[in-house]
């Protein structure tokens, strides 16, 4: 409980920050607005407000402080509607909703999950390749390190388009960008966890005579398991990133990634910092379920202390 | 010296080396690591090897537990090659350290050859409860390595190692890593295991007390190139106090050692 009170400290310095971020941020539409509605405002006309510093407006205008942290399309929302936005789109409305968070979380927690299923596979597959074949470990390993230096934004539309172009939408392109993304930290992790063991402890399985096939599924693997699941909390991370960026290309009509693409197009600010929240809330939850199975996996294992 | 030292027994050895020789090629150019070594040693010898780093004392166990391939000369375990012998479980291999799988249990780790050399599950079981006493750590089974102390690992280890009943027990610098009071006490366990169990030992040491008090036999190493500089038999009996170390005969033993040692360093 000790540890409560510094991470309550950091939270509120963050949120004092952002609002305190926001006066200047939203100072100009909000003394347009009150211009309009009759109020005195130093100085008058927009004009000549354009080229005005945020700051200095700030402090001329105390009476508007309050307008910049209540506006419809701020350019900055301020903490409490983004709060509000959140509750209205994942309380507030029924699940099958398109204006529920949820909903679109649900579309993009599906590709999430089973793009990182693939990756997660190809990733130890691609792994127990390059740690038992020095051909591949020679020819793999610099592709995949290529295929990470590609922009995820540029290759995203063209795995769309190929991929529609044979018929195949939907669920599984997205899942693909996903999992190209969640591979590569698991093959890195993979790779050195299978190599983990020191040369003493092949040496003993030599001892014993053991086959190739026994020194893996007794030594190499046991060994990456830590390693594995540190992996694992990269790659589900990633996944998530994949899934939002396959959804942007699609015409943006379902998921997290579409509303953020909406709310670009119609300038709902508040809209696209609930859906990035609402993301990041995703992660999080994800990776803590992560840190969860690890934590009783290597309990059981005897790893755990 | 490089006489072959005949057994004292009739019976052929159990290890036989004829000129072995291992040469490494390293950047630096070829090390030569064991130069012609001759030795024989017989069954129910406990054989030690001190010298300094680098004489090729676990070059040559190596060897023998065809860990490393020798580059000439001839070395027959059992009569066969290092690699018969190995598949056929001729050896069990103490290292350094316990090695002992951190995600096994204590019981588990000593099951780890006999699954890979395919026991039955109760033959496994019975195995277990056995060397689990030889090595005095019954109900210790179902501990995880590191509720263990060091020493305790270290004889889990050697239980491992006793678990599939070869008759010879290779032994790398088994106590190097621990401290002096846990050194004698397992030196103790190791003569009264040797004497209940009449096993070949190779034993590496650094330390010339350990090497005097345990060995039947022991192997002066000397280092560029590896090889033997003397064998020197104990006549220390086979039931052996651990204040047998103060008695005279132990000490001019010792001190024939540490000569055998010096002569070595003086050669190069």
């Amino acid at each position: 409980m000790r540890q409560v009170f510094p991470v309550v400290v950091v939270v509120a310095v963050i949120v004092a920050l952002w609002y305190l971020a926001c006066v200047p941020m939203n100072i100009h539409t909000a003394l347009t607005d009150a211009e309009r509605a009759g109020v005195a405002v130093t100085p008058e006309g927009a004009a000549v407000r354009r080229d005005m510093s945020a700051i200095g407006l700030a402090l001329a205008n105390p009476g508007q402080w309050g307008d910049t942290l209540a506006q419809d399309k701020p350019r900055l929302p301020a903490p409490h509607q983004v709060v509000a936005e959140l509750w209205d789109t994942t309380v507030e409305k029924k699940v099958t909703s398109k204006r529920s968070l949820i909903y679109h979380g649900w579309v993009t927690l599906s590709a999430t999950l089973l793009g990182f299923a693939i990756g997660t596979v190809a990733g130890i597959v691609l792994a127990v390749g390059i740690v038992h074949s020095r051909a591949m470990d020679m020819s793999v390993m610099p592709w995949a390190i290529a295929s990470q230096t590609i922009p995820i934004l540029a290759i995203a539309p063209m795995i769309i388009v190929v991929l529609n172009s044979v018929g195949v939408q939907g669920l599984v392109p997205k899942a693909i960008i996903s999992a190209y993304l969640s591979f590569f930290p698991v093959v890195v992790g993979m790779v050195k966890g299978l190599r983990s063991p020191d040369a003493m402890q092949f040496d003993l399985l030599r001892t014993y005579s053991a086959s190739r096939g026994e020194t893996f599924w007794k030594l190499r693997l046991p060994a990456s398991v830590p390693y594995l699941f540190a992996s694992l909390k990269v790659g589900i991370a990633a996944s998530l990133v994949g899934a939002i960026v396959g959804e942007l290309p699609t015409g943006a009509v379902r998921g997290l990634g579409a509303r953020l693409l909406t709310g670009s197009y119609y300038g709902q600010t508040i809209q696209i910092w609930s859906a990035l929240f609402a993301t990041a809330i995703l992660a999080a939850i994800l990776v803590a379920l992560i840190a969860g199975m690890e934590r009783a996996t290597l309990r059981r294992m005897g790893l755990g202390r | 010296m490089t006489e072959v030292t005949e057994t004292a027994g009739t019976a052929a050895p159990v290890i036989a080396a004829r000129g072995l020789d291992l040469t490494f090629q390293t950047n630096d150019g070829p090390v030569h690591a064991l130069k012609g070594v001759d030795l024989d040693i017989g069954k129910g010898d406990f054989v030690s090897f001190i010298g300094p780093s680098g004489c090729g004392k676990t070059t040559f166990l190596r060897c023998i537990a065809a860990l490393e391939t020798p580059t000439g000369g001839t070395l027959t375990v059992n009569g066969m090659t290092p690699d018969e012998a190995r598949r056929a479980r001729a050896y069990g291999y103490v290292f350094q350290a316990a090695g002992l799988y951190p995600w096994r249990t204590i019981a588990g780790n000593i099951k780890l050859p006999l699954e890979i050399m395919g026991f039955s599950r109760a033959e496994r079981e019975e195995r277990v409860k056995k060397v689990l006493e030889l090595v005095d750590l019954e109900g210790f089974g179902g501990k995880f390595p590191w509720q263990l102390s060091g020493g305790m690992q270290q004889r889990a280890s050697i239980a491992r190692a006793l678990s599939f009943d070869a008759d010879i027990l290779l032994m790398d610098e088994p106590f190097g890593a621990l401290d002096e009071i846990v050194r004698d006490h397992l030196n103790e366990e190791l003569l009264k295991l040797w004497s209940r169990t009449g096993k070949t030992i190779g034993f590496v040491t650094h330390s010339i007390p350990e090497a005097v008090y345990l060995s039947t036999r022991i192997v002066v190493m000397s280092p560029r190139p590896g090889r033997i500089t003397d064998v020197i038999e104990s006549p220390l009996p086979r039931e052996r106090p651990l204040d047998i170390r103060d008695t005279p005969e132990f000490l001019e033993i010792a001190h024939r050692v540490r000569e055998g040692l010096r002569a070595g360093h003086a050669y190069d």
